[in-house]
């Protein structure tokens, strides 16, 4: 593509207008003056909540506090594993209270010294009801959690009764039962400290956020870009080794992909479906695909008699094989997508859980048994199949036809399943909370952190936050139980295995496919990658 | 004719507030907002009702429009979801909605009435089926493809052009600007070549030429002038839908505008926003229509408004 | 051709008595011939109308007649698709997504490996109805109340305009995803009955905008003076006048209605599958365009193939109704 030689040009145009408006003072792309130098740019969607770390759920404003903000663990880019980054030590004998010493020598952007009140005071604000943070529920196996932040009615405490700040150097958490994954958990971001001008003057804080990661926040135009420049004196062994990152907000991921085609953008990290079939040709070997933490479900609701009926389990069971899994990975996502055999992911790695092949059978593709274990079980609940999934975001059309159209191949119905589209992801959410759902819907999973526990817990536990579906088991909640309470990783692990399977033999959600994270880079940049969360490591990447 | 206008200013009055009463309960009736809030799970209950409550989502609709509109009243049209003013959204997404429609509404009366005239005076010669197959074109293949094409042939294959919009300047705005117009382009050079041709023949385009007038003075002066009611009535109609309904062309050229807002507004069922931009809009189609009325007794002097 | 309807305006024109004629008029009159009239009554003896002197002049009208033969070939694919495609256009194989023309397929395989040419046959009744219903019911309430509005003026037309006015405010987006999200039945008449409602309001002024300029003229004046009923002069002297912007824009809009159901479908509420439409086809076909245009090329095509077969009529019906081009 003759377009990368305009890149330089493009680089320097856009510092220059970059200096243009933000002295015009303009009405929107200002700010960020003098970003020359080795600067990336990269595609970037409007973050949906202010971003506070604690309030920031979805992967663009993550991506931000991943690049401005390091916590007491960090998760390796390319294995996952949680290693001690701002800890010194975590430790505990019993798995429920611990002691936390953090090291020496780091600080804010601002020059604050992080100390454990950093810490303590972060987690205080991120559970309290007060301050609305949409990830509290991360403190919620802290001791007191259930005074800050009541199920209902008003708050009965402003801090969490487990925390307690020891000296500057070290603190203690309580849990409110035993898990020992707990301390692999701290690598989330909303565990991050946080500096005193958070409190003092937050509104300030909002408009620029300041951290203690690689990079500072050098301007932020709401909706439209941040400029993102390398902190010069950032203790961490990770610094950037590039001078900064522009982030442009793109209305649309394909106009993203075709502004990096031109030249105009060095990275975007969300290709189209589109447009997979052309990024050999487009882009050469500037393209990844690697695995994330994702896994896409297909959940049913257990609070409708007819999927929760003795023999349905057989149905669900049969969906599944009745789904070519590769065909549709191969055709609609070009291997961006791997069938899963397991309900968990490929980045957890063999150690940290996952296994390959604990579906068995049930999750290959075989038409003919599907056939017969549908009919086995009583045939499909209402005589139709109708997966409902969110039309507003993420195509999932195209994977729901792909799918109904394989049952309909395996059943010999045409008309056997269709998808059911609803208009927006609220109104989505919205059937689910309120039981609404009358057939199987469409279920994504993105881990927090990468545990085991994190892909099994909060899916399929009796009552837990994103057990959509419902479903209950004993038996998986005590082994889950028992899993958290077992303070060796490899025993907890083991554990955790056999609750999986119990949710393979009752098939209590189809899985499909594991997500991969796809990018595209410019040819000025080199060591690009994507860590298991799908975001670009940005401070490994070189510019020129 | 003052008289007129000044009604008219005072009918935007029940307007405004039926529209904005009308959007206000449209937006409340989709349900819930604050399940779509927490990603791929519920919120906790008592952050919901936290949630609710700071948006003042827990008050009954009646006492919600009435805090609403008290506050409009003071400048204040509240925050989205993210914690910014739906002022300071409007204020980066209307400047440049307003260029691009401005370039559109442009597009459609250069080149729609120059097609027309040109039609309108040589039906069914090649010309008036070259166009007519190109207005086909436009019609049945969708503002995404055209868009898409555009963009990889003019950006990528030619470097004609910058693919995406980034500062929203005029220039920038030309070939969305003509994207964004297409489907009005055929409306418009259609509508003038159907009055072109239908005037062509009247009596007083016959006395022109009778008279031995050059025949570009008859065109534009005698045929054109009392050709173009329906075509002003269509623009105007047309600017509305060309601000609020570009979602299509602002997100394939990036340009962070009022389609683009409102309708990420609407999915994210953000009542503030979408209030907000579509009250704003509801100004500009009264005031559109208001020139359109005004433009009927300029092109034709026998209409009077009293 | 002696034209009966236009007798009255002449007739004034010659006494003079139409005060604000302009020059063209006028002259006109006295240029022109005044039309001998041997003819004022029809083969059957009865008095003939514009409308039936327009169905005389269509009937022998190529371009109409072509129109009709294309309009015609449409219903009946719509009604009978299985006539001429074998094969149900939901059976789709993934193996063969985006293929190229295969035997029994000629237009190729789309992304989800369904055949084009079935889909594109089957496609023709939801396609069909959905335009020219949402059409006719926008022409009808759009052209009447814009018609009325622009003719009495006043109160009638300040209201009915701020109500239009009130309607172009909704966005499209909204509308859909508030009114259509309720509706359980899977039939195109809620889409049908929305598109009416949003719709109207765009002929509606266009209609007035023609009536207010049609109403000034001097035969409708003539018309009035000698105490011809409002009706009478609605229908028989502003309507053949007024009613060619209004065919343009309706023929137009037909094509954008298929369109924008396919819109609604990819908002989640239009027609929910196992529907098949163009419009449904085009839109997934169009960010492949890159690799399969195909796909879109077909049911792209058939839409335009629609669009023009009914511009085309409106063009010959337009003609028809316009005295002046005889």
């Amino acid at each position: 593509m003759r377009g990368f030689a305009h890149v330089r040009w493009a680089a320097g145009a856009v510092a220059t207008a970059l200096a243009i408006t933000s002295c015009g003072g303009g009405w929107g792309w200002g700010g960020g003056g003098g970003n020359g130098g080795a600067v990336l740019s990269s595609s970037w969607g409007d973050p949906q909540n202010p971003l506070e770390p604690a309030n920031t759920n979805e992967v663009q404003g993550g991506k931000v506090l991943d690049m401005i903000f390091r916590g007491l663990k960090k998760y390796d880019p390319r294995t996952g594993r949680a290693q001690d980054w701002l800890a010194r030590s975590i430790v505990t004998r019993d798995s429920r209270h611990f002691t936390v010493r953090i090291k020496d020598g780091w600080t804010f952007s601002d020059g604050e010294r992080i100390t454990a009140r950093s810490f303590v005071d972060a987690w205080n604000y991120g559970a309290s009801l007060r301050n609305n943070q949409k990830n509290a529920y991360f403190f919620g196996y802290i001791d007191g959690y259930d005074q800050v932040h009541p199920d209902s009615g008003t708050q009965r405490a402003d801090t969490l009764s487990g925390l307690k700040v020891l000296d500057d150097r070290t603190f203690t958490v309580t849990l409110n039962q035993k898990f020992s994954g707990f301390p692999d958990t701290l690598g989330y971001v909303a565990f991050a400290p946080l500096p005193r001008v958070f409190f003092t003057d937050h509104a300030a804080w909002v408009r620029k956020p300041v951290g203690n990661g690689p990079y500072a926040i050098a301007s932020y135009t709401k909706g439209a870009q941040m400029y993102l420049r390398k902190w010069d004196g950032y203790p961490g062994p990770d610094s950037a080794r590039n001078d900064g990152v522009t982030l442009l907000v793109y209305t649309d991921s394909n106009t993203a992909y075709t502004d990096l085609l031109a030249g105009n953008l060095d990275l975007v990290d969300d290709i189209p479906a589109a447009q997979l079939k052309n990024v050999g040709g487009d882009l050469g070997g500037r393209y990844i695909n690697s695995p994330a933490g994702i896994i896409q479900t297909i959940a049913f609701p257990y609070y409708d008699k007819a999927w929760n009926r003795p023999g349905a389990e057989k149905v669900r069971t049969g969906l599944s094989m009745a789904i070519n899994r590769r065909q549709i990975t191969d055709t609609i996502f070009r291997k961006t997508r791997t069938p899963a055999t397991d309900w968990t992911s490929p980045v957890l790695g063999a150690d940290g859980g996952f296994k390959p092949g604990l579906c068995g059978a049930a999750c290959d593709y075989d038409p003919a048994r599907a056939k017969k274990l549908i009919e086995d079980g009583g045939g499909i609940p209402g005589g139709r199949l109708r997966i409902t999934y969110n039309a507003d975001s993420g195509s999932h059309k195209e994977w729901i036809d792909a799918v109904c159209n394989s049952i309909n191949n395996a059943l010999g119905n045409d008309k056997a399943c269709v998808g059911n589209p609803v208009g927006t992801f609220a109104d989505f959410r919205n059937r689910i909370g309120q039981h609404k759902m009358t057939g199987p819907f469409r279920a994504g999973w993105q881990m927090d952190y990468p545990l085991i526990q994190n892909f099994l817990q909060p899916l399929y536990y009796t009552g837990a936050s994103s057990n959509d579906g419902k479903w209950s088991n004993g038996d998986f909640d005590r082994l889950v139980d028992r899993a958290n309470a077992e303070t060796r990783p490899a025993t907890s692990v083991a554990v955790f295995q056999q609750a999986e399977k119990v949710v393979r033999d009752n098939m209590a959600a189809i899985p499909l496919w594991y997500q991969n994270g796809s990018a595209g880079y410019s040819d000025r940049l080199s060591d690009v990658a994507l860590n298991p969360f799908s975001v670009p490591v940005y401070n490994e990447i070189k510019v020129g | 004719m003052g008289r007129y206008v000044l009604r008219r200013l005072l009918q935007m009055i029940p307007v405004f507030v039926g529209a904005t009463m009308l959007i206000f309960l449209m937006v409340n009736v989709m349900g819930d907002p604050v399940a779509g809030l927490c990603g791929e799970q519920s919120c906790d209950p008592a952050t919901a009702a936290q949630l609710k409550r700071e948006f003042g989502l827990d008050k009954p609709l009646w006492q919600q429009y009435v805090t609403y509109m008290g506050n409009v009243f003071t400048g204040d049209f509240g925050t989205a979801f993210n914690g910014q003013p739906v002022t300071e959204l409007m204020a980066t997404a209307f400047p440049v909605t307003i260029r691009l429609t401005i370039v559109a509404v442009f597009f459609e009366i250069v080149i729609g009435i120059t097609l027309g005239v040109v039609t309108g005076l040589r039906r069914g010669r090649p010309v008036d089926s070259g166009v007519l197959l190109a207005t086909l074109v436009v019609i049945s293949v969708p503002t995404f493809v055209t868009g898409l094409l555009l963009q990889l042939l003019l950006g990528i294959r030619w470097h004609w052009i910058r693919p995406s919009v980034r500062y929203g300047t005029f220039d920038e705005l030309i070939v969305p600007g003509l994207v964004l117009a297409s489907v009005s382009l055929a409306y418009v050079t259609r509508l003038t070549r159907t009055s072109i041709a239908e005037n062509k023949r009247s009596d007083y385009v016959r006395t022109a030429i009778a008279k031995g007038l050059p025949r570009h003075r008859v065109v534009t002066r005698h045929l054109l002038r009392n050709s173009l009611i329906p075509v002003v009535t269509f623009i105007g109609t047309d600017i509305g839908a060309l601000m609020g309904g570009a979602i299509v062309t602002e997100r394939i050229f990036n340009i962070h505008g009022v389609g683009y807002q409102l309708y990420q507004g609407i999915l994210r069922q953000n009542t503030q926003t979408v209030v907000g931009f579509v009250t704003v809009l509801v100004l500009v189609f009264l005031v559109a229509n208001l020139l359109v009325d005004l433009l009927y007794a300029v092109l034709d002097p026998r209409i009077r408004y009293a | 051709m002696p034209e009966q309807p236009y007798e009255p305006e002449r007739a004034i024109a010659g006494t003079g008595m139409g005060g604000a004629m302009d020059l063209g008029a006028s002259e006109a009159a006295t240029l022109e011939p005044a039309p001998t009239a041997p003819q004022v009554t029809g083969p059957a003896g009865k008095p003939r109308s514009l409308w039936s002197d327009a169905w005389r002049d269509l009937r022998r009208n190529p371009v109409f007649l072509l129109s009709a033969l294309v309009i015609l070939f449409l219903v009946f694919i719509s009604l009978w698709p299985s006539a001429i495609a074998s094969g149900s256009p939901l059976t789709c194989d993934l193996a063969k997504a985006q293929d190229g023309p295969a035997p029994g397929a000629p237009f190729g395989y789309d992304g989800q490996g369904c055949n084009v040419y079935t889909r594109t046959v089957y496609g023709a009744r939801t396609s069909v109805t959905v335009g020219l219903c949402a059409t006719l019911g926008v022409v009808l309430f759009g052209s009447v109340l814009g018609g009325l509005a622009g003719y009495y003026g006043g109160v009638w037309d300040s209201v009915l305009s701020r109500l239009t006015d009130i309607f172009f405010a909704i966005p499209v987006v909204l509308g859909g995803l508030v009114l259509l999200s309720v509706v359980t039945s899977n039939t195109v008449w809620p889409v049908i009955g929305f598109m009416v409602l949003l719709g109207w309001p765009q002929i509606s002024r266009i209609a007035r905008g023609s009536v207010i300029t049609a109403k000034q003229n001097d035969y409708v004046q003539a018309a009035r003076a000698l105490g011809a009923s409002d009706s009478r002069i609605l229908l028989r002297h502003i309507a053949p006048n007024a009613v060619a912007p209004v065919i343009v824009v309706a023929t137009i809009a037909l094509g954008t209605y298929i369109a924008l159901e396919a819109t609604l479908s990819y908002l989640g509420v239009g027609l929910k599958p196992p529907s098949v439409s163009w419009g449904i086809d085009i839109s997934a076909a169009s960010p492949y365009v890159r690799n399969a245009p195909h796909a879109l090329l077909w049911p792209s095509g058939a839409l335009a193939l629609t669009v023009l077969a009914f511009i085309m009529l409106g063009d010959a019906v337009r003609d028809a109704l316009d005295p002046k081009l005889r």
